[in-house]
Formats: C-alpha cells, sequence, structure tokens
C-alpha cells in the first residue's frame, strides 16, 4: 500500500471512530423540559438559581450520552422564559411552553405567577413545579402543580418549635415585604406561631421591597422587645439589609426566615452582624451530600463562575421529572400518566449520600402527593458560611 | 422624634445626591433619564468590583465608579442621545432612547456582575448611641456626611466654575446661550456625563449601606422623579429640597403610620396628587417650564 493511501485511510478510520458518539449524541431524540420564572429584576437570584441548576444538570446528562426513556434516548434541552416577576408575563410563558409542544414546566417562583399560570397549565396539559406555596394549587380539585421546595407552612413550626425548647423563646415579630409572597407567608408564620402558644408582639409591619434605609421600618418592631425576629419571605437581597439595620438598632434576640439565602450574600451585606442568623438551607449539607450532588456543585461552579446555595433544592425538579418519565415512559407526552405514576414512585436520590429515595410527598398538606420529597435543612449562619442546625423531613 | 429626624436627614441627604444628576441632565437637555437608576446601580457594581473582587481602597472604588460613569454618560450622549436630540423634536424620542437605554444596562449588568445581591463590608465600625434616643451607625452618618459634602461641592462647581455656570446658561436658554457662544454640545456632553457622574458616586457610597442588585434601578429611577417632581423638575434647589422632604417623609410615615401597615407611600403618593394638582411645577419649578 502506498504511503499516501495508507495515511488518508488511516485519517478516515480515525475521524470515523472520533465522529461515532457525536454522531449517537445526534441522533438522540430531544425532550425538551421548560423554566417559566423570574430571572430579572429584584428577585432574579431565585429564577436564576433554578434555570442554571437545569442547564447543568441537562449539560451534563447530555455529556453522558442523554437519558434513556422507554427505548429511547434523549438529549436534555431547557427552554427558559423570564417572566419578571409578572403574572401576566408568566402566562404568556406558560403559553409558550405550550406552543413548543412541552408538558412539564419548572417555576414560576412567586404565589401570584403559579396562581395565574393554573388556568394555561391544565388546559394544554402541562405539569408544572412552583416554588410558591398557596395550597390551593397543590389540593385537590387541582392536579397539575407539585411542589418544588419545603413550604413556609412547613418549615416555620418546625423552626419556631426548636426555638422554643432549644433557645427559650417565648416572644416573637414578624416582618414582611408589601408583596404577596411575603405577606401571605407572614400571615400563616403568625398562625403557626400562635399555635404553638408563641406571643407575637408585632406583626403588621412591612417594607417596600426597594427600601434602602431599613432603620425606620424596624424601629417600631425593635421596640416590641421580640425574642425573635421573623423576616417572612424574605429575599436575599433584603436580608442581609435588615439584618444589619437590627442589629445596628441595638437588636440582640434571634432572627430568621424560612426562605433559602446564600451565604456569601450575607457575608458581603452585613458581615459578622449575621452570625446565628437561622434560613431554610438548600435541600443539602456536607453531611448529606452525596458524590453526585459535589460534582453538580463544581460542574455549576465551572459553567457559571459561582454557585448558588439555593441550588442545593433547585437541581431535584428536573430530576424528578426525568426519573418519573423513566418509570412511566408513556408520560412523556401525556402528563395524565404521569399523575398516575406520582403515588407509587419511588427512585434512588443520586444528591443524597445512603439510600434516600426520590419520592413525592405533601399527603399531610395537600390530601395528595403534589411535592417533591427534599430534607428540611434548617442552618445557622456562622463565620462566613452556613451550619446545619437541624434537618427534618415533610411528608 | 430625634430619631425620626436622624433618619429623615440621612435619607434625605442620599435621596437629594440621586436627584440632583437626574434634574442636571433633564435641565440641561430635556431629557427625562429613565435610565438614572441603572447608572446608580452600575455605580454601585464598580465600586463592589474594585473593593471586594479586587481588593482596594474603598476610595478608589468611588473614584472608578465616578469615572466609569462619567465616561458612560458622556458616551451617551455623544453617540445617542445628540444625534436623536438633533433629528427628532419630539420629547418621546429621547424618553424612548432613555427607556431603551434602561433595559440595555439592565442586560449588561447581569451580564457583567451577576443576578447576586452584592455589598462591601462596612467602611467604618461602631453605632453613635445617645442615649437611646438617637441610634445611628457611624458609617451612616459617614455616608451622610459624604453625600452633604458631595451636594455642596456640586452647588459650588455649578455657581462658581466658567462650565457650571455655562450650564446653567444653557438650562436657563438654550438658544440665548448658543447666541452668547456657548459650546452646547460641548456643555451638553458634560452635563450628562456629570449626572451619570453623580449617580454612579451615589451607588458608590450606598453599596456600603444597602449594597447592590440588578432590579434597584428601576425603583430608583422612580423615586428620583418624585424628588424632581417634587421640588420642581430642573431645578437644582428643587431636586435637593424634593430629596429631603421624601426622606423626612418615609421617615415620620414608617414611624408614625407602622401600625396601620404599609400605607407610607400611600399616603406619600396622595399627598403628592393633590400638592401637583395645585401646584404642577413643584415647588421652585417655574410654570413655563
Amino acid at each position: 500500500m502506498h504511503k499516501r493511501t495508507f495515511l488518508k485511510l488511516s485519517a478516515l478510520a480515525a475521524a470515523t471512530v472520533l465522529s461515532l458518539p457525536l454522531m449517537a449524541y445526534a441522533e438522540n431524540a430531544t425532550l425538551k423540559i421548560g423554566f417559566v420564572g423570574v430571572t430579572s429584576g429584584p428577585a432574579a437570584a431565585w429564577g436564576i438559581s433554578n434555570q442554571r441548576s437545569m442547564e447543568a444538570r441537562a449539560a451534563w446528562l447530555n455529556e453522558l450520552g442523554g437519558v434513556k426513556i422507554g427505548d429511547k434516548t434523549y438529549n436534555i434541552e431547557i427552554v427558559a422564559f423570564d417572566d419578571q416577576k409578572d403574572p401576566k408575563r408568566a402566562i404568556a410563558g406558560m403559553e409558550k411552553m405550550a406552543q413548543d409542544g412541552i408538558h412539564y414546566v419548572v417555576g414560576p417562583n412567586v404565589d401570584d405567577g403559579a396562581a395565574a399560570v393554573r388556568p394555561a397549565a391544565e388546559q394544554n396539559g402541562i405539569m408544572y413545579f412552583p416554588y410558591s406555596f398557596p395550597k390551593a394549587l397543590f389540593s385537590p380539585p387541582a392536579s397539575n402543580a407539585i411542589l418544588g421546595m419545603v413550604a413556609n407552612y412547613q418549615s416555620g413550626p418546625a423552626i419556631y418549635k426548636y426555638l422554643m425548647e432549644n433557645k427559650g423563646v417565648k416572644k416573637v415579630a414578624f416582618v414582611a415585604a408589601n408583596e404577596s409572597d411575603p405577606l401571605s407567608q407572614r400571615e400563616s408564620g403568625i398562625a403557626a406561631a400562635q399555635a404553638l402558644g408563641l406571643d407575637v408582639v408585632s406583626g403588621n409591619v412591612t417594607y417596600q421591597v426597594d427600601t434602602t434605609d431599613f432603620t425606620p421600618v424596624l424601629l417600631p418592631v425593635i421596640q416590641a422587645a421580640p425574642d425573635l425576629l421573623v423576616l417572612s419571605g424574605v429575599s436575599p437581597a433584603n436580608a442581609p439589609q435588615l439584618i444589619r439595620s437590627a442589629r445596628e438598632l441595638g437588636y440582640e434576640g434571634l432572627i430568621s426566615t424560612e426562605t433559602a439565602q446564600d451565604a456569601a450574600v450575607l457575608q458581603e451585606g452585613a458581615g459578622d452582624l449575621a452570625e446565628g442568623f437561622i434560613s431554610v438551607g438548600g435541600a443539602s449539607t456536607p453531611e448529606l451530600a452525596s458524590d453526585t450532588m459535589k460534582e453538580f456543585v463544581e460542574r455549576y461552579t465551572k459553567m457559571f463562575g459561582e454557585y448558588n446555595d439555593e441550588s442545593n433544592t433547585k437541581v431535584y425538579a428536573l430530576e424528578y421529572i426525568i426519573e418519573t418519565l423513566k418509570a412511566n415512559p408513556a408520560a412523556i407526552d401525556n402528563v395524565e400518566e404521569y399523575k398516575k405514576t406520582i403515588d407509587t414512585f419511588e427512585a434512588p436520590n443520586p444528591f443524597m449520600k445512603g439510600d434516600a429515595k426520590l419520592k413525592y410527598v405533601g399527603m399531610t398538606s395537600f390530601g395528595q402527593k403534589r411535592q417533591v420529597s427534599v430534607p428540611l435543612v434548617v442552618n445557622e449562619y456562622k463565620g462566613g458560611k452556613f451550619e446545619t442546625l437541624f434537618v427534618g423531613q415533610v411528608d | 422624634m430625634e430619631q425620626i429626624i436622624a433618619n429623615g436627614l440621612y435619607l434625605g441627604a442620599q435621596y437629594a445626591l440621586i436627584a440632583l444628576g437626574l434634574t442636571l441632565i433633564f435641565s440641561l437637555m430635556n431629557v427625562l433619564n429613565f435610565a438614572h437608576g441603572q447608572m446608580y446601580v452600575f455605580g454601585g457594581f464598580v465600586t463592589y468590583t474594585v473593593v471586594v473582587q479586587l481588593g482596594l481602597p474603598f476610595i478608589v472604588g468611588l473614584l472608578a465608579s465616578a469615572v466609569i460613569l462619567a465616561i458612560m454618560g458622556a458616551v451617551i450622549e455623544k453617540f445617542l442621545f445628540a444625534p436623536v436630540v438633533r433629528r427628532s423634536k419630539r420629547d418621546e424620542s429621547t424618553m424612548l432612547l432613555a427607556a431603551g437605554i434602561a433595559f440595555f444596562l439592565d442586560a449588561v449588568i447581569l451580564l457583567l456582575f451577576g443576578e447576586k445581591q452584592r455589598g462591601v463590608p462596612k467602611i467604618v465600625n461602631g453605632v453613635f448611641n445617645w442615649d437611646m434616643r438617637i441610634i445611628m451607625p457611624y458609617d451612616r452618618i459617614l455616608i451622610g456626611v459624604l453625600a452633604i459634602l458631595l451636594i455642596v461641592v456640586f452647588i459650588a462647581f455649578m455657581n462658581y466654575s466658567r462650565a457650571g455656570r455655562a450650564m446653567r446658561a444653557l438650562a436657563q436658554d438654550r438658544m440665548a446661550a448658543q447666541l452668547m457662544g456657548v459650546d452646547v454640545a460641548r456643555y451638553s456632553m458634560l452635563g450628562l456625563a456629570l449626572g451619570a457622574m453623580l449617580a454612579g458616586l451615589v451607588g458608590g457610597l450606598l453599596v456600603t449601606i444597602t449594597g447592590v442588585n440588578l432590579g434597584m434601578g428601576g425603583p430608583t429611577s422612580i423615586k428620583a422623579f418624585l424628588m424632581i417632581m417634587i421640588g420642581g423638575a430642573g431645578v437644582i434647589s428643587g431636586a435637593i429640597a424634593g430629596g429631603f422632604i421624601l426622606g423626612m417623609m418615609e421617615s415620620v410615615g414608617l414611624t408614625v403610620l407602622s401600625a396601620y401597615g404599609d400605607i407610607t407611600y400611600l399616603v406619600i403618593f396622595a399627598t403628592l396628587m393633590v400638592f401637583l394638582a395645585v401646584r404642577p411645577q413643584g415647588l421652585m419649578g417655574k410654570p413655563w417650564g
């Protein structure tokens, strides 16, 4: 064989071998999963952590060759829509998902958006995973929404009870932004506190989300001398400022919230004044995180430059969708099949050590299984990072 | 009561500084700069990057914010506002352009600085406590004093410098100023650069207190418009008065009305509507513009 011919054949063989995985990758069908949530404005951190979690996990699964559902292998494509925290935009987003033939959507991130998209989701056969808490969305006759995290009426009582028993809390005050989510979370927080026998010394002080000085807002609250100050539904943007103002006004009691926060944001915004701040963490701790979770954090950080602690929870929704579809491939374009699978579904939880399972819960709160099961992790901020105070589970 | 007044003065000083840049741009170019809040946010992020990411002193961050925003303002005027003002006689053209710039800056901020709340650690520790009658952290006092100092420097610049006098002439009567030899193009660019620089400086100052995030731009612009409507659009002293009045109204409202829920801004807006119905030109504005 001539040397030139040999070289040509070798190059052709090498190219064929190298392109085989790519051909396989390209041959996969595409499974589109939607995201409708807030990725701009003051609450952007909530939605962006959702979207990036989905994109990071999808890229990883695609790199591994895709996801096998039934006898077909799919590449996952994330289709994102920024609803700007506006219910009208959220509806438009859900309708866009329907036009794209998408049946599984993560989001919206807030109460009014999640409530607004319900008709569009139900009419178009879409299952959606909101990060908002109105019980009506998850209780019969509603059946298309699945709560993507632990609700404040589930975490709040657990936190108050813990603080009553371990820190001697007797008097509690609530502060909330003048928006639907924080206000409804404040109301359920007050009800939970009163049910536990706590004395609610202040429960009607609110603030605008664009407040630049919280001193006048917190002054009357601090004067009521609570043992515990609850920042109901506080966004990561407002939490450091509220903590800082409360401490600077001389408040020495406990401060808590039922929303997820970011340690780096607290460190930069409140520094040492945030010591002891209690919040609901992402559903992972160093003790709970599996190697898969650790690799996810690495991949996310590599992809987007910085990790967001909220993604410890937000990584789950996509996993639940994919694993449920694997359990019942007929659900890929039929959400009624998906609903049939929910009650009995169980799969290994790749993000937790041990034999933890992915399964749907919510019977106690909603009367049907319409919530993903993630650990309820309650954190305390110490020395620039979160330390686990306790871990619970929601039924 | 002392605490309410102290809170009002602190809020007023920062508000007045925000409103100054906006009213300057309006008076010089008759442009409602909807991107003013985004410029403020950009300034905050620049200071954050210089101080926290690069580990340089706060003053360097503040200067970087001032310089970068001044350049941004000059470029925006030269390549965007000036051609539109030249070609279109309709006010809404510049309004639309300003709104477009606001959206554009929002997107740039998201790309460059991300979605998270950012903050610069306290530059001064400790809290001033006068017998529990006035409680004010030292860093707020420092920022309040710096804000007032900047206002004084700005007024002095406008009153006693050649450029300041030229800009005031331009604001009073553009045509007459041009006939008297004032270089309209140059001073318009300088005015927008100065306005943007003020926004950047406030952003840089307040990032140490309130932090900064992507979504602060729009609400900041709305508050700034509120202040210049109270004081009189295009009047420097009106912007300062508007800032302090709004700061004091907020401080009093949040304390006195807190028992009735979040009605402070409801009351402020209702009062403003009645006030504008009686005096549409604001406190110090002229009815003829």
